[in-house]
């Protein structure tokens, strides 16, 4: 088990140095009066110290005007210090990479300038600013990543923003940090670090298509649809609500249900077919299963149809009719 | 002394009588009933949630349930238990003994509000029965508009205690002033009575802002007035200001009353007089007044504006020296004293233990740039359960153990008490230590799964919780069983307490006092003036 954070962006260094600083000055105070408080249960315990015996002293207003200034000068350093480094937490440096957020029940998606379009996914380049951009769709929510010190609450219809500039390559994992519902703690993303070339590359490979920029990537075994279909599922965040080994989840589980019937609620039944899992994607709150909340957002113009079969068929492969 | 006489209990007799009694020491058990049987059921839903957060995944609820669940702990614990718990139950009981009062200011009010705090309590309690509530206790905007649980019910639960306690409050504040015995001045008030009345302001000023923000909430959920919900151009960023400006200084309405506890407890003890009385009492005022210009510190990533968290940042650090004074001169009371470690000191000395600790953990939230790292983390949740728990229940705890043999002349055993003391401080420490490291490595709060790095900490927690469970179950046993044994002569003042109610019998006569007691000076004068060398 590991017992500090990777500091992973230019900030939390910072944060870490007045974390310490807090943390050993408030052990050091601690000690002093759990300490003297021991002493003083021991040495003057009623076994020693007879009842009529003990000193008569109601006070010194020295050593409490003394106690008292020392430890304002002790918490204004720290507050001082607290907003120095909360002002640079804030201050986006001018020319940082602007990257769309959109929050929603319980998803994150990603927009970059170019278009691009990624869920629970934020791919950063090392070594440069990267300031979000971000807002709510519904109620709040909070960016988290505790690799990089940084949160922000998410607010609807109002924009709020964080930067950070990322010093390690590799995945750094993100919360919502607002109570958000139901799946307030399956709303998870990932920040994918890339060196500043690899960056580039994917930059370019989301320009041009996956096949056009990864040229070596062609020659390799071409994935199944199944397996395609299991990673959009996961991309897209659908197992934050729909399991695929059975367990009740908030969405109805995926294993198995292709082709079974299902009661839905308002009455009715529907056949779990291509058609039904289309619809549901694009007009989730038109026919849903009984026992669940119409809670699923839409993913309409966020799937392509070559997406749409994948997920089709990594369904299938959970099983059924 | 003076046994011959008929106690509080037996001057009236029947269920009615108590339903319809006057007296402050009879509404203060039924606040005391209830208020406890609101901990069982919160500590209850605590130890499920605990259950549920031992393994990641599904342990023992749905997400749903489990949601519902830290919510009902939360606004029961706050609205149900921890503010009325010392004020209403034992603040009722003492505070008009402790100024030689025959009983409150206003004894039919007193009853009122009892009725009213039961009244809400219904409200919350339907709301449990109903749909429930999967809010959190905060109730933030627009999640609580949007929900589909009762948390029209839920907050005008809240709405309606928040009478009880406005009344409360006035009570006290009324009662100090006018009911105070002969000689005894302000500066001679024992230290509990300076904290309650510290708390009573702060109840009545600031109580009425809830009542104002919980109606706004129902009106918005009811007839869309659109205030906090942006779908209708309001801003849900209001509502915390509102929620916290109430919800700050109510902390103080939590942790003031259990200070006061202390201050009592500590020199009785230690057979010395109280260090520092005038700092002590004064700073219960500091804190009440600070408390109403720090509440910014609870939205310091809410997006509030950068200056806003300059000031509120700045302000919050200015309690750390009224609360480290008061934990300065705790301390140094006992410096010099003959001190006896029965429970109700070893809850004491746990509750300075466990208040430093919750109080310096407040620095690092209360410094920017590491709150924001911190915020909405299980650090947080360690902190205000090392202040609300480790602090005021502590106190409370001490009170219980402190005065039981005033209220019920009857004593609890010593030896169970320590053993109790023992589970509850190790299951105390186990259970929410550990939620710091949790919430320094980032793990958020109110998460009903997590990652799996975090699980041997979790497991360690939820182990702590049963510690916790059984130090209650055992002391919960020994009061009950104390409480049909025959009642004692010899308990009018076991510890050898200065304070008004020791000097009377136990249980008290329905009208405390034979005569008009005369006081001459503090209640802690003790100890021998010592020759210099």
């Amino acid at each position: 088990m590991t017992w500090r954070l990777p500091q992973a962006s230019t900030m939390a260094g910072a944060v870490d140095t007045l974390f310490d600083f807090v943390l050993w000055t408030s052990v050091a105070s601690f000690l002093i009066i759990v300490l003297g408080k021991l002493i003083f249960l021991v040495r003057f315990r009623r076994k020693k110290i007879p009842e009529k015996e003990s000193l008569y002293l109601t006070g010194h207003t020295a050593t409490e005007l003394s106690v008292a200034v020392i430890l304002l000068v002790w918490v204004m350093v720290i507050f001082y210090w607290g907003w120095a480094d909360y002002k640079k937490l804030r201050s986006a440096p001018a020319g940082a990479m602007e990257i769309n957020v959109i929050a929603k029940q319980w998803l994150w998606e990603i927009q970059y300038p170019d278009g691009r379009r990624l869920t629970n996914e934020l791919v950063v380049p090392k070594g440069k600013p990267v300031k979000l951009i971000m807002t709510s769709q519904d109620v709040l929510h909070s960016f988290f990543v505790p690799d990089f010190r940084v949160k922000q609450d998410i607010i609807p219809n109002t924009y709020t923003s964080l930067w950070f500039e990322a010093t390690e390559a590799g995945e750094h994992p993100v919360y919502c940090a607002e109570y958000c519902g139901a799946a307030h703690s399956g709303m998870l993303a990932t920040v994918r670090v890339l060196e500043p070339a690899a960056f580039e590359a994917w930059q370019l490979a989301g320009f041009l298509g996956e096949a056009g920029a990864a040229e070596g990537e062609a020659a390799s075994e071409p994935k199944s649809l199944a397996e395609k279909g299991r990673e959009i599922f996961m991309a897209k965040g659908c197992q934050a609500c729909h399991t695929t080994d059975g367990s009740k989840g908030l969405g109805p589980s995926q294993k198995g249900i292709f082709g079974a019937t299902e009661a839905l609620e308002g009455g009715g039944t529907v056949t779990v077919d291509e058609n039904y899992i289309r619809e549901s994607l694009m007009e989730p709150a038109k026919k849903v299963v009984k026992g669940f909340q119409p809670i699923m957002p839409t993913f309409k113009g966020q799937l392509t149809d070559e997406e749409i079969n994948a997920l089709i068929g990594f369904i299938k492969s959970l099983g059924g009719k | 002394m003076a046994h011959a006489e008929v106690s509080f209990f037996e001057a009236e007799k029947g269920w009615k009588s108590w339903l319809t009694t006057l007296d402050h020491k009879r509404i203060g058990l039924m606040y005391l009933a209830a208020a406890m049987l609101f901990f069982l059921v919160g500590g209850v839903f605590a130890l499920l949630v605990r259950l549920e957060l031992m393994f990641p995944g599904e342990t023992i609820m749905s997400a749903d349930t489990y949601n519902k669940f830290f919510t009902y702990h939360g606004a029961i614990m706050v609205f149900m238990f921890i503010i009325p718990i010392i004020p209403a139950a034992l603040g009722n009981f003492f505070l008009p003994i402790m100024i030689g009062a025959k009983d409150v200011a206003f004894p039919r009010l007193n009853l009122a509000s009892y009725y009213i705090f039961i009244t809400g309590a219904s409200f919350a309690v339907w709301a449990l029965l109903a749909r429930g509530a999967d809010t959190g206790w905060t109730f933030y905007t627009p999640y609580s508009i949007r929900s589909a649980t009762s948390v029209v019910l839920i907050t005008l639960g809240v709405f309606i205690m928040g009478f009880s306690g406005i009344l409360t409050g006035l009570n006290f504040i009324v009662t100090v002033h006018k009911l105070r015995a002969p000689g005894m001045t302000f500066f001679r008030l024992p230290l509990f009575v300076w904290a309650i009345y510290a708390t009573a302001i702060i109840q009545v000023l600031a109580t009425p802002v809830i009542g104002i923000t919980t109606l706004l909430l129902v009106m918005e959920r009811v007839i869309k007035i659109g205030i906090f919900d942006p779908a209708l151009g309001g801003d849900p960023v209001l509502f915390q200001h509102f929620f916290w400006f109430y919800s700050h200084p109510a902390v103080y309405i939590m942790i003031l009353p259990g200070m006061g506890i202390i201050s009592e407890v500590i020199p009785v003890f230690s057979r010395k007089h109280i260090f520092g009385y005038h700092a002590i009492a004064y700073s219960s005022l500091a804190i009440a007044f600070i408390s109403f210009i720090v509440w910014g510190h609870h939205m310091f990533v809410s997006g509030q504006s950068e200056l806003a968290n300059f000031l509120f940042s700045l302000l919050t650090m200015f309690v750390a020296v009224p609360t480290a004074i008061k934990v300065f001169n705790w301390t140094a009371t006992m410096y010099g004293g003959s001190i006896s470690l029965k429970t109700p000191m070893l809850y004491a000395v746990s509750f300075i233990f466990m208040f430093t600790i919750g109080g310096l953990t407040g620095l690092f939230l209360a410094a920017l740039s590491v709150d924001v790292h911190l915020h909405d983390t299980y650090f947080v949740v360690a902190h205000f359960h090392y202040v609300m728990m480790g602090g005021t229940v502590m106190g409370l705890l001490a009170g219980f153990h402190y005065w039981w043999p005033k209220m019920f002349a009857r004593m609890y055993p010593e030896w169970a008490g320590k053993i109790a003391w023992a589970l509850i401080f190790i299951g105390f420490n186990l259970t929410f230590f550990t939620q710091f490291l949790m919430g320094y490595l980032g793990m958020p709060r109110r998460y009903y799964d997590y990652p799996a790095e975090f699980t041997n900490l979790n497991i360690a927690s939820t182990v702590g919780s049963w510690f916790l469970f059984a130090g209650f179950l055992l002391m919960l046993i020994y009061f009950l069983k104390t409480f049909f044994e025959k009642r004692r002569t010899d308990l009018d003042n076991p510890w050898g307490g200065k304070t008004l109610e020791w000097q009377i019998a136990s249980p008290p006569t329905m009208h405390n006092f034979h005569e008009t007691p005369q006081i001459t000076g503090r209640p802690y004068e003790y100890g021998i003036v010592r020759m210099k060398k």
